[in-house]
């Protein structure tokens, strides 16, 4: 049976407003996970976040961290717990190393300068401990939200949104130090809009939309779903129909016979691509353009609801 | 009790004022030095006395409480208002932190800072004018219970409000002339009766009133009356205290 470590029961976020942010949202996350949760802006990414770390009160529902409430055990669920928000929201004049230090006594931690020295070295900041916030760079800052985060050890740990505004460098260290996080043994939250980024970094991917958990599947099993492209070409002449020849190839042509479409899954068998090619030249079919299109998230999203209902 | 996440705070906000030297230690020193100079000088020259009491010296607790009544306002309702408005109260609210350690750290922060300025007003008028404290464990109890007061009083108006205009609102337009009319540069009894009875629901007066007994034994109203006073206040900020916190009310979403 899976450990798990974050527990999340029918839970509903109702904003003052009357807006449904939340949606009976079940999910049971495994400890010591990379669990990516993706969503269009709006989703409700933030909220559950939000409401999981306590900064949004629940409207309905119940969550569990390690075993505890996270209302009535409070303290015990925060400890556990590390956020690094979507906003890069900081102080200005503090100093790297203060603001890190009063984040560590704030999660009711003994002082351990030895701690803080190591995480802020793994971030690439010791160098500028004694720098005021203000003086940051935004990649610098986004570095500073995470070290805040880690200064008092947190088990389970909230990334909403990290690679916002982050440059591909910055990135790449990011997922390493992700890695080497999950490798301890902290289970890491994130949430992303960019499906890439789930791929590349996730275990599991959870995919909410309009404040509803649609699934939660292994990356490699929703990647088989949902990793379906098209390649098109634009014919030099019309064709009247496809050759019995090409008959196992999934392929769709146009009503001016001008465009044939070929439908494949980028981590199956039939991604030949190059069979394909020569197939067609075989037979004569010869095409002045060629582009290949992947189905958007936003389409993903469409048949993932039409397929829920 | 998460004594680190208080000690955290109270340290972060002490910080914040060493950095703000200027502004929350030498301004109000230059400010009461001007009043000295504006109604010490100009008004005392005209006055000379009030009740045995050279004007100067009479002024001297009405400017203390008048620095520690909107210092206190200003530093506790600033320092909880302004991690609302930049957004840094995230991390705040996802801390192992119940809001009575919050309270702690930040009116016990806001409070520790009037209790300096008020000791440094204090000296800096022994400059201008001979003092005289008569009773000093009463004139540092009235002192506390101000500045905790005042600090809690702060932190309610920095929780509710949500904009800058709300912040300023309260000190401005409620405080400030409540100082000004609870007899910090007069005694209430020059005035005429009526103005007498009127000055009597102003509760600043009060305190004003208790204060400089504690140096002069010059009192409007009578000790016991200024204490009860104080000290309903006190218990009046912690209950609205206790009841935001009870109703999470314009902290969480
Ligand atoms: N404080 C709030 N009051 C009312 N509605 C809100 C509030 N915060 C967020 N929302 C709404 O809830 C929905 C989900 O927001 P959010 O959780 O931030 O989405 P995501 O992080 O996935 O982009 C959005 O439609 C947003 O407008
Ligand atoms: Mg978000």
């Amino acid at each position: 049976m899976q450990d798990t470590i974050v527990s999340i029961r029918n839970l509903s976020k109702t904003y003052a407003g009357g807006f449904k942010a939340l949606k009976q949202v079940n999910l049971d996350i495994r400890r010591g996970e990379i669990i990516a949760l993706l969503g269009p802006n709006g989703a409700g990414k933030t909220t559950l976040i939000s409401t999981i770390c306590g900064l949004v009160n629940p409207s309905e529902g119940q969550v569990l961290v390690d075993g505890f409430d996270i209302i009535r055990d409070f303290r015990k669920t925060r400890s556990l717990i590390g956020l690094v928000p979507q906003e890069l929201t900081t102080d200005a004049f503090e100093s790297v190393l203060s603001t890190v230090t009063f984040s560590r006594g704030l999660f009711g931690k003994a002082p351990d300068p030895a701690h803080i020295e190591a995480v802020l070295r793994d971030l690439s900041l010791w160098e500028k401990r004694n720098n005021k916030i203000i003086t940051l760079s935004g990649g610098m800052k986004r570095r500073l939200l995470i070290a805040k985060a880690l200064s008092h050890e947190p088990r389970v740990l909230f990334l909403d949104e990290p690679t916002a505004g982050v440059d591909v460098e910055l990135r790449k260290d990011m997922w390493a130090l992700v890695r080497r996080l999950r490798d301890s043994g902290v289970t890491i939250i994130l949430t992303t809009h960019y499906i890439e980024e789930a791929e590349e970094i996730a275990d599991r991917i959870g995919i909410i939309t309009r404040g509803e958990l649609l699934l939660v599947e292994d990356k490699s099993e929703l990647m088989r779903k949902l990793g379906k492209k098209q390649l098109i070409m634009d014919l030099l002449q019309p064709l009247a129909d496809i050759p019995d020849t090409l008959a196992h190839y999934t392929l769709a042509l146009s009503a001016d016979g001008l465009q044939l479409t070929h439908t494949y899954d980028s981590q199956g068998a039939d991604a030949d691509i190059t069979a394909l090619l020569d197939d067609l030249r075989r037979v004569g079919i010869h095409f002045k353009d060629i582009r290949t299109t992947q189905s958007s998230l936003e389409e993903i999203f469409v048949k993932l609801v039409e397929e829920a209902r | 009790m998460n004594w680190y996440a208080i000690k955290a705070i109270y340290k972060f906000e002490m910080a914040r004022t060493r950095r703000t030297l200027l502004q929350s230690i030498v301004a109000p020193v230059i400010s009461t030095s001007l009043y000295f100079v504006v109604f010490g000088a100009a008004i005392g020259g005209r006055i000379q006395e009030v009740e045995g009491v050279s004007y100067g010296a009479f002024i001297v607790p009405g400017l203390i409480m008048l620095s520690l009544l909107t210092n206190s306002i200003s530093n506790a309702s600033f320092g909880i208002y302004f991690p609302k408005f930049s957004g840094t109260i995230y991390e705040l609210l996802s801390a192992p932190v119940s809001m009575f350690e919050a309270v702690l750290g930040y009116v016990g922060a806001a409070a520790s800072k009037s209790l300096i300025l008020g000791t440094i007003i204090l000296a800096t008028s022994a400059l201008f004018v001979p003092l005289q404290i008569a009773h000093p464990f009463v004139m540092i109890l009235f002192l506390l219970l101000t500045c905790i007061t005042f600090s809690l009083f702060g932190f309610i108006i920095g929780i509710w409000a949500d904009n800058f205009e709300k912040l300023q609102l309260i000190p401005m337009l409620i405080v400030t002339p409540l100082v000004f009319l609870g007899g910090s540069f007069y005694s209430a009894s020059m005035l005429s009766p009526f103005w007498q009875t009127v000055t009597l629901f102003n509760p600043v007066l009060y305190l004003i009133s208790g204060f400089r007994w504690s140096f002069y034994e010059l009192a409007d109203v009578s000790i016991a009356v200024s204490l009860g006073m104080i000290l309903m206040f006190l218990l009046a900020c912690i209950g609205t205290v206790w009841w935001i916190f009870k109703t999470g009310y314009h902290i969480k979403k």
